[in-house]
């Protein structure tokens, strides 16, 4: 019946039916509870090294969107490939149905050499991680539970992913509309997609620089750095904190999102912790604290900023209104401020758009 | 934004009223959120709802409740008298936002003062007039179908013209699609046009009336309009839930995606939330669409939107690139069906938090109820699937059209949740109640799959959108027909039917197994696992495998295949809920959600199971969603620990704060002992939730589970018909004569011996209506040949008893001995359904001889029965002599009419009595006193017949009406008239005299009543109320025979012609020629010339039937008020006589009950 197993490092077993490639993998466990946008999320740079949990029983129902490109990107997925190690579901659809579907999502895991393990209860696995914190875990083929529980599980390394998931030099991008923005240059830690269409729609010019670039060393004029979401601790980006720290010091206008945030608040001299399951998903409302309002928004991170580090000067910006972490700071007087969310969306809600229209407007 | 205002004082409540298609207990649901929204920060609420049997207007509830219509008139007395200086016009369905619009356009809302809360009547009349809807979404660029607005027939047809057909026609200010339908070209265009504006408000009582004439400059009257447009078939039909605060905080709470495309109605549709085909892209355009119209609109509070999106979207010729199209269908700027259905689907309170944030709360300081943590302003995270499905009843009405479309014509519906598409699918079905076990129907199990030509002669049952569409679907795929085939006939996305497809070839692999013979060994664990994966039901497995329920289930126990407890926590587990709101399913091996968790520390009573009453459907409605609640409460207030197993997402029992665990589950033996092995309650009640619950009692007896109440084994001594007449027989009470017969020729025998009329209730119909009268052997023939009358398929002859009073008693019994009762009488002679009879309570005409027989006889039963509990007596009476016709050890429908109407809830004397408490000890053993009131209420049933394309509009031993009102009075005319204009009924109305009238004096001078009265007895009976008639002032039309009989009266009338007649008396000339004669009395009443219309049939006469129909029908179609009962017709015209409508007083529910 089980021929594929999710078996954790604390030596839990959760058996399933094999889908995608039929191959193991390890990588960190962390679950999603959004319930549309799997080719959004499994090709976001931000899950490389790690497991993906869908919480919605039913994936793969509208199968896989076709390649099509605009401004050099791909229009439909987050980066080149898929990032996680490995997807786990409680039901895979292997018959899609949808006007723009090219292929079933297990086939194309198949060819992606991406191991998934269906009919797992995922709502347990879900307790287990949120009751006992996101753990190493491996997808494991076997006969029998007796053969998985024998498997060794490594414990997930995440550590050198930026060098994985970013550009190794620096790449212009114009609109094809024509520029009609400012220059952005994007730190690249792995960034979505999204977030250069984002730029490139708005008219903005972008410059793609790698994680451990000094955006301003780069022969490109720029008005402002974006420094973009990634995989894994931000503390152990040490070249990108660095250089993050001279933007501050030059004054350059600086917007980051996500990992940016997280960045942006090591440059500034703060402190970031692990969350203990992390936030991802689509449902996380989060409030702004000056005006009080609260919005929905699109999120994928498992570290959080200590606000109680933030040195003089800089404030919270963002709370996130469930349990109260950080999910946004700025500087008082300077233009640096940064979320933990995703304002581009994709996968999730929309609402936060408007941040990338400030940013774009704020360098004039 | 400012985010201040002053709290309100005193709020009025507007209600829905009867439930009826399109409008039904989901308002009950919101309207109770709504009080206890308000009530917990210290508001008055004053709640106007004639629907006696909600929960919302049960005691200690709203501060005030008045039964009286939810109308403009009556709602401004009340506002006279209580002056709120707020009202909620939200939580009312379509009844209560029409009636506050017709309250600000009178001006009444500024006369007094009253502030709406929540959404402002601008945004309101933005969404409910169609051409302001179309511009205020085109300004944002929001696409809408191509439409424009239509102010007569003519005009309809130039519209349909540009847009092109086909074409869809709305009317505005309609429930449920009323009058809304698809239009081939321009001939079936033109006939729905002229419905739809007859069904319309009319203008003139508001332009009638001085203030607003004063001001008609800068006024608007509601116009008379219909909206033609772009017909979108096949496109995906979405609903968004969207919830706004007034500091512009904006979520989607839940979207919801139906399995039938645009062209039925989202009331019709089977839907599943979350969507199940749309990819991200699509998802976030309609949300992003759905926020951007919300926050455009103004909406504060709750709303739904609907959309349509092109399931095949055009691709850019360059790049081949999908060009997402969609279009916005509607907004209902209120709670509605579908925000009940989303609440109950993800946990979020929607209409608890609309009350909140119509009060001024933001969204963010209101917390998740669920989780109690975290906060409300979040969009629920689901871990599992939903599916609603419909119920209908269309076999219950004669000549109704079957097929489904833009207009609504389901009476409720169910909720299933499971972890895959096909669990919830199959929960569904088998939810419905009308006793399937799957998708395929069970008589088609044994049959092979049929012999299918492949691209020739497929079956095309499947095609046609009627009830059983989904049924057929599956039979199809069992036939043979391709999925692809199935989804391009119906529209129906090519996921859904895969689903079904997957299903059903889990059906052969099931019947497949084992080969011949299905030993129980061949009955594998991985087959059974699967099976239940996939939402089989233990039953269904036994059809399949030719093995009993019982043998399935002892197997799938041995081979430790359990259903596990998962939770509705609104955050798909990511953070702790608090909740108790529960659901079965089978993926998983151990679930940490077990019973135990539901249970607080230290928590260490007594667990009880409540079964609650399932769909709401003709026969079964909100008041035993009462009943069951009234039992929760009472339970949980004698210190037990109270679990609710129901799936009805219109009821306030499915509100997980009302018990302390809830399973949003099957109300079957199977599902039912599962929660016992899981919850190991110490009993079971089952006696409030109605027949359906009811019906588990011996199997759950059987099975070792303790009911609650009357003994199991005394329940089938009443229920079983054999038993209970031999103990009638007994206890010498009389019973009309009655056989089981097993051939239509013992039927007929037995029809001759008792004599006709007699009562014929088939167990097997093939089609058609299933009980009737038989007035001769004709009929009988006629009847039995509809039906198939077989040993295994018996049918129940009785005698019919005619010219009798039918009374019903209504008790509570401790041990044998009767601890309460309340007795009514219908208005009606027997041969109404007594959910479809005026009744009154206490009795205004019975003999106190007859009261007598009925205590008596009621007192021997409860004892002979050992009756504990709810219990209920139907009895004829004739000549002072009394007959038992039925008996029911349940709670029964009239339960919150009486208990309302008493002062008493016998629900709760019930329970504790159940509980052995001596209810009485603290009288002294004085009985509750219940009959000699100071007062009256009248209950008057709401028919739904104007949704039902050809159904015809008559009253009969069959139960057709959909809901009830009550209303109380000094007498009987005050309290019937008031319940009659709570369910529909006009007054005539009082118009200058004409030409033909002239001089006319009298209260309702100048005004027409249409009479056609069947028969010579029928004729006498009525010749008091038409001279009655005559006094006020009311001109009288009649057809030829009731015409000269009025004639020669000296009844003055005018004769008017039947749709058969031609012209010319006796001219054989003229009918040769087929000249019908005007006018006819379809010419007026499409002309809307006729305030009322009194059709008598005579019962023994099928010969005027056709004729008889169709001028019913069209009374119905234009919205004319009909009385087709002869009793009813008198008391409405004795009532009129008697009151105006100034006369009526309008006083809250505690100045009658005390």
């Amino acid at each position: 019946m089980s021929d594929t197993f999710l078996v954790l490092a604390d030596g839990t077993v959760y058996p399933g039916q094999s889908f995608g490639a039929p191959v193991e993998a390890s990588g960190e466990v962390v679950f999603t509870t959004g319930m549309v946008g799997y080719p959004e999320s499994l090709t976001d740079p931000s899950y490389c090294g790690q497991i993906l949990v869908f919480t919605y029983p039913l994936i793969g129902n509208y199968g896989v969107p076709p390649y099509f490109e605009r401004d050099g990107i791909p229009t439909q997925f987050e980066s080149g490939d898929i990032q996680v190690r490995g997807v786990v579901a409680a039901r895979y659809c292997a018959e899609p149905s949808h006007h723009d579907s090219t292929m079933s999502l297990g086939d194309w895991m198949a060819r992606r050499g991406i191991p998934g393990v269906e009919g797992v209860d995922t709502r347990a696995l879900t307790q287990h991680l949120r009751h006992d914190g996101v753990l190493s875990g491996r997808i494991v083929r076997a006969a029998s539970l007796e053969e998985a529980r024998a498997a060794v599980v490594p414990a997930a390394d995440l550590s050198g992913l930026l060098a994985e998931v970013s550009v190794t030099s620096p790449r212009v991008i114009r609109p094809a509309a024509g520029q009609t923005g400012p220059t952005v240059a994007v730190l690249d830690c792995g960034v979505k997609n999204n977030i250069l269409r984002a730029l490139l729609a708005r008219g903005a010019g972008v410059v793609q620089v790698p994680w451990n670039m000094d955006p301003h060393a780069c022969d490109e004029a720029i008005d402002g750095v974006l420094i973009s979401n990634g995989p894994g601790d931000p503390q152990d980006a040490a070249p990108t904190i660095a250089n993050v720290r001279r933007l501050l010091d030059r004054g350059t206008p600086t917007f980051g999102i996500c990992f940016g945030n997280q960045i942006l608040a090591l440059a500034a001299g703060a402190d970031t912790y692990k969350l203990k399951w992390g936030h991802r998903g689509q449902n996380q409302p989060c409030v702004d604290l000056d005006s009080g309002r609260c919005y929905i928004t699109s999120q994928n991170h498992g570290y959080s900023v200590d606000e109680s580090t933030l040195p003089d000067g800089w404030e919270p910006w963002f709370r996130n209104a469930n349990d109260g972490s950080n999910e946004g700071i700025r500087h008082r007087s300077s233009p640096f401020r940064a979320v933990q969310f995703h304002p581009e969306a994709h996968p999730g809600p929309e609402d936060m758009g408007f941040l990338i229209d400030e940013f774009l407007t704020s360098l004039g | 934004m400012p985010v201040t205002s002053t709290k309100p004082r005193t709020v009025l409540l507007l209600g829905s009223g009867a439930l009826k298609i399109g409008e039904a207990g989901e308002f009950d649901y919101s309207g109770s959120q709504a009080v206890k929204a308000l009530k917990e920060e210290g508001i008055r609420v004053v709640l106007v709802n004639p629907n006696i049997a909600t929960v919302q207007t049960g005691e200690n509830f709203a501060d005030r409740v008045y039964f009286v219509p939810v109308d403009p008139h009556f709602v401004e007395r009340v506002i006279e008298r209580e002056r709120p200086d707020s009202i909620i016009l939200s939580s009312g369905g379509q009844t209560a936002l029409n009636c506050g619009l017709a309250l600000a356009e009178r001006g009444v809302l500024d006369r007094y003062d009253v502030r709406v809360l929540g959404t402002p009547i601008e945004t309101i009349r933005d969404t409910e007039d169609r051409d302001r809807f179309v511009h205020r979404l085109d300004e944002i660029g929001v696409f809408t179908p191509r439409s424009s607005v239509a102010h007569s027939v003519d005009q309809a047809l130039q519209v349909a013209e540009e847009i092109g057909y086909p074409v869809i026609l709305r009317a505005g200010f309609a429930l449920g699609g009323d009058g809304s339908g698809r239009a081939g070209n321009a001939a079936e265009l033109a006939t729905l046009a002229a419905i739809a504006f007859a069904r319309l408000p009319k203008e003139e009582p508001i332009a009638d009336r001085a203030e607003t004439a004063g001001q008609q400059g800068g006024g608007r009257l509601i116009r008379r309009q219909v909206l033609i447009e772009e017909y979108l078939a096949g496109w995906k039909e979405l609903e968004y839930e969207v919830v706004r605060d007034r500091a512009d905080n904006c979520i989607v709470v839940c979207n919801m995606e139906n399995v039938d495309p645009m062209g039925i109605h989202t009331g019709e549709s089977i839907v599943v939330a979350p969507s199940q085909t749309l990819s991200n892209e699509e998802y976030h355009l309609l949300r992003s669409t759905a926020i951007r119209t919300i926050r455009h609109l103004g909406v504060i509070g709750e709303c739904n939107i609907q959309f349509a999106l092109d399931p095949k979207p055009p691709r850019d010729p360059q790049t081949g690139e999908a060009q997402v199209r969609y279009r916005v269908i509607e907004v209902n700027a209120r709670l509605s069906r579908s925000s009940a259905l989303a609440s109950k689907a993800t946990g979020y309170p929607l209409a608890w938090i609309a009350a909140k944030l119509a009060l001024g709360h933001a969204l963010p300081d209101l917390p998740n109820n669920v989780t109690r943590t975290t906060s409300a302003c979040f969009e629920p995270a689901l871990d599992y699937v939903v599916v609603k499905f419909p119920r209908w009843d269309l076999d219950k009405f004669r000549r109704v059209d079957p097929t489904l479309g833009s207009a609504m014509k389901s009476v409720g519906e169910v909720m299933a949740i499971g972890r895959s598409f096909e669990e919830a699918l199959q929960k569904s079905a088998r939810m419905l109640g009308f006793g399937l076990e799957g998708l395929r129907p069970t008589e088609e199990l044994a049959d092979a799959p049929a012999d299918v030509d492949h691209g020739k002669s497929e079956p095309k049952g499947f095609l046609e959108p009627t009830p059983d569409r989904l049924f057929r679907l599956a039979q199809a795929l069992w036939d043979g027909v391709a999925p692809a085939r199935i989804s391009a006939a119906t529209g129906i996305d090519r996921w859904f039917v895969d689903r079904i497809a997957n299903i059903v070839r889990f059906e052969r692999e099931i019947a497949d197994c084992g080969g011949s013979g299905h030993a129980l060994a061949h009955i594998t664990q991985n087959m059974l696992a699967e099976a239940k994966d996939l939402g089989f039901s233990d039953g269904r497995v036994a059809q399949l495998t030719g093995l009993s329920e019982s043998e399935i289930r002892a197997r799938r126990l041995e081979l430790g295949i359990l259903p596990v407890v998962k939770q509705i926590d609104t955050l798909a587990a990511e953070y702790p809920a608090a909740t108790n709101y529960l659901y079965t399913t089978y993926q998983g091996g151990k679930a940490p959600e077990a019973a135990a968790h539901t249970r607080e520390e230290g928590d260490d009573r007594k667990s009880v199971v409540i079964l609650g009453s399932g769909p709401y459907r003709i026969g079964s409605s909100v008041e035993f969603d009462w009943c069951t609640v009234s039992a929760a409460r009472a339970l949980r207030d004698a210190g037990w620990r109270t679990i609710m197993v129901n799936h009805n997402p219109e009821t306030v029992s499915t509100d997980y704060d009302e018990c302390d665990a809830l399973y949003f589950e099957e109300l079957s033996f199977e599902r039912v002992m599962d929660i016992c092995d899981i919850e190991q309650p110490e009993k079971v009640v089952l006696s409030v939730g109605g027949q359906a619950a009811n019906n588990l009692a011996l199997r759950l007896h059987g099975a070792g589970i303790e009911v609650l109440g009357t003994s199991p084994l005394d329940i089938d001594r009443a229920e079983d018909r054999n038993k209970f007449s031999a103990l009638l027989d007994r206890l010498g009470v009389d019973q009309p004569a009655w056989a089981e017969l097993s051939t239509p020729e013992e039927a007929e025998r037995f029809a001759d011996e008792v004599g006709y009329p007699v009562l014929v209730r088939p167990s097997y119909v093939l089609s058609g209506s299933a009980m009737n009268v038989a007035y001769d052997g004709v009929h009988l023939h006629r009847f039995l040949h509809q039906a198939s009358v077989t040993s295994d398929h018996p049918v129940v002859i009785s005698k019919f008893i005619e010219q009798a009073r039918e009374i019903e008693i209504d008790a509570v019994a401790d041990d044998g001995k009767l601890v309460i009762y309340a007795l009514s009488e219908h208005v009606e002679n027997a041969g109404v359904h007594s959910g479809d009879a005026t009744v009154m309570v206490p009795p205004q005409r019975l003999y106190l001889e007859t009261v007598r027989q009925v205590k008596s006889v009621t007192k021997r039963i409860a004892a002979e029965l050992n009756i504990t509990g709810p219990f209920n007596i139907q009895f004829l009476a004739r000549d002072n002599h009394v007959q038992v016709i039925e008996c029911n050890l349940r709670a029964s429908r009239s339960f919150p009419l009486v208990s309302k109407v008493t002062g008493h809830n016998f629900i709760e004397l019930a329970i504790r009595s159940m509980l052995g408490e001596d209810v009485l000890a603290g009288r002294n053993g004085a009985p509750y006193q219940t009959v000699d009131l100071d007062y009256v209420a009248v209950k008057a049933p709401q028919f739904s017949f104007a949704r039902l394309k050809g159904a015809d509009p008559i009253v009969r031993v069959e139960m057709a009406s959909t809901g009830e009102v009550a209303t109380f009075g000094r007498d009987l005319y005050e309290a019937y008239l008031k319940s009659v204009l709570a369910v529909g009924m006009k007054l005539p109305r009082r118009r200058a005299p004409n030409g033909a009238a002239g001089g006319a004096e009298g209260r309702y001078a100048g005004a027409r009543v249409f009479l056609s009265l069947g028969g010579e007895k029928n004729k006498w009976d009525f010749l008091a109320a038409a001279r009655t008639l005559q006094g006020l002032g009311i001109e009288i039309l009649a057809t030829r025979l009731t015409s000269a009989f009025l004639t020669s009266n000296n009844v003055p009338n005018v004769r008017i012609y039947k749709i058969h007649e031609v012209s010319g008396e006796s001219g054989a000339h003229a009918q040769a020629a087929h000249v019908p004669a005007r006018p006819s009395i379809l010419d007026l009443i499409e002309e809307g010339d006729i305030d009322l219309l009194v059709n008598i049939t005579d019962e023994y006469v099928t010969k005027q039937f056709n004729d008889d129909y169709a001028i019913r029908r069209a009374a119905v179609d234009y919205n004319i008020p009909l009385l087709t009962n002869l009793q009813a017709a008198r008391l409405f015209v004795q009532a009129l006589a008697h009151y105006r409508l100034e006369d009526l007083p309008v006083l809250p529910w505690d100045e009658y009950v005390h």
